[in-house]
């Protein structure tokens, strides 16, 4: 089976002002995510990993290397779902509109209601985003991503910066979502146990340029990550192995 | 403080319609006292301006006259808004444009609204397209510069959004893109109208054969001061309806969002 996403960044630096070296984002970074799996990219803030989603997203062609997405089975372009840090809603758009925007101009009714209550939204369906609390609008987020049925949905640190018990709903949200609509799923997150609670697999990059310094798949049952102590135990035998790893590979990148 | 503040501010804003009535009472009282004193028929009191307000509106041509500058109005704004937020979006969103026609703004924007309108007239004689034409052309380049700033504020996160979900060009434009430049419109559309209602009335002056500027022509020959007054502040006030009627509701719906 073809892979959902085949990525072979060799390399994306960013202009800087006239006479400066450019800044070199990412080197070398490649990565392969089969259908239906669910992928961290686990690396410190400042590392690209923004950079490479919006690469992956296309939003972002300057750069050299190559990203291929596997066709829908209708031989038509995979539809990528993209949850962004901050939400990114339309402020001038209810909640619905805000969903309804990025679905064909003609879809069947129910559509935006049905995502709606799948985040537990329905009644917010006439609030406008600036009238939502910030748990809420990542809510609209994430149902918007989902609504396109995407074939690869991207999610770049989706949780961050929110209270303790939000990020928990969120994350028990998101894999619900997931699994009652099945895709590819590339994660962004700079926290480690956030990683080892979702997702199926960690890629686990250097600090700037980055580049994959490590892949763990993670061999626990999901229904088994609740309880904190399984999680520490595995993040702490991953940084036993790689933390030398991650090091190294931050000391001898080659400074230009 | 802030309490204090927050009551001054309540407190202008549920006394601001008593206020404006008051302050423009205030301006009547002085005008008909200072009128009465002069006692000069080149300063008609204001009791005798809104006699002849009514008398020309009843048995006389101001309503028609009226209708046709508002017209000429209606038809130059719309060409100015049109043309000119479309040359502001390209240029805001365009460095190449931008720096291409620049100067050419800059020149049009210190160019005299009298100049426009002489030049109008000499190339294309006195005809109803080159007035119009010349009033737009005078405002066009106000617009511009107003939503090349809106253009050039556009929010990328949201265009990047938009790119990503495949949203389409039109349906961009419509609910990501303009949305962001109302606030650039409403401020272009507020001053335009301001300017394009004055122009209109020199154009009249200077080449048409009716509205409310061709009156105002001849009661100047007449040295007629009294029709003069009553002539202006009847356009002053559709304007002022205009205002109140379209702009105010308009920008409240355009800003329903925000809390």
């Amino acid at each position: 089976m073809t892979p959902a996403l085949i990525a072979e960044i060799r390399e994306k630096r960013y202009a800087r002002a006239r006479g400066a070296r450019p800044h070199m984002a990412l080197t070398g970074l490649s990565l392969q995510v089969a259908a239906g799996e669910f992928v961290a990219l686990v690396g410190p803030s400042g590392c690209g990993k923004t950079t490479f989603l919006n690469i992956v997203a296309g939003l972002d062609t300057d750069f050299s290397g190559e990203v291929q997405l596997a066709l829908r089975p209708d031989g038509r372009p995979a539809r990528v779902g993209y949850v962004f840090q901050e939400p990114r809603l339309l402020p001038w758009r209810t909640v619905y509109d805000n969903i309804a925007l990025v679905l064909p101009p003609h879809h069947p009714d129910g559509i935006v209601e049905g995502m709606l209550r799948a985040v537990g939204l329905a009644k917010a369906r006439d609030l406008y985003p600036p009238q939502l609390s910030v748990g809420m609008s990542r809510r609209v987020a994430i149902a918007r991503a989902f609504a396109i049925e995407p074939d690869l949905l991207l999610m770049d640190e989706p949780f961050v910066s929110l209270d303790h018990d939000t990020v928990e709903q969120l994350r028990e949200l998101l894999l619900t979502l997931w699994h009652a609509r099945p895709t590819t799923v590339l994660f962004v997150t700079h926290d480690m146990r956030e990683a080892l609670v979702l997702a199926d697999r960690l890629v686990l990059l250097s600090g700037t340029p980055g580049r994959v310094v490590a892949d763990v798949p993670v061999g626990l049952a999901r229904n088994r990550r609740q309880s904190g102590a399984e999680i520490e135990l595995l993040r702490d035998e991953i940084l036993r192995r790689h933390r030398e790893l991650i090091g190294a590979a931050a000391r001898t990148t080659p400074v230009e | 403080m802030a309490t204090t503040a927050q009551r001054a501010s309540s407190w202008v804003a549920a006394s601001s319609l008593t206020q404006r009535i008051g302050s423009f009472a205030l301006f009547i009282a002085v005008w008909q006292i200072t009128a009465d004193a002069v006692h000069s028929r080149l300063l008609p009191s204001a009791s005798a301006v809104f006699m002849a307000l009514e008398q020309e509106s009843v048995n006389g041509p101001l309503l028609y006259q009226v209708g046709i500058t508002l017209a000429r109005v209606a038809a130059a704004f719309v060409i100015a808004m049109v043309v000119g937020t479309a040359i502001g979006i390209v240029m805001g969103r365009s460095k190449t444009v931008d720096a291409l026609f620049d100067s050419w703004l800059v020149l049009l924007l210190n160019l005299p609204a009298l100049v426009i309108i002489v030049l109008a007239y000499v190339w294309f004689g006195l005809t109803e397209a080159a007035a119009i034409g010349a009033v737009a052309v005078n405002k066009i380049p106000y617009t511009a510069v107003t939503l090349r700033e809106g253009a050039r504020a556009l929010d990328r996160n949201y265009s990047d959004m938009a790119a990503c979900f495949h949203v389409g060009r039109w349906r961009t434009l419509r609910h990501v893109i303009l949305p962001q430049l109302y606030p650039y419109t409403f401020a272009a559309a507020r001053s335009g109208l301001a300017l394009v209602w004055k122009i209109v009335l020199i154009v009249e002056l200077l080449g048409r054969s009716n509205g409310v500027g061709f009156e105002i022509q001849l009661y100047f020959q007449q040295f007629d001061v009294t029709r003069i007054l009553a002539y202006s502040i009847a356009f002053m006030v559709v304007i002022q309806v205009i205002e109140w009627a379209i702009f105010q509701p308009l920008e409240r719906h355009a800003g329903r969002w925000r809390p």
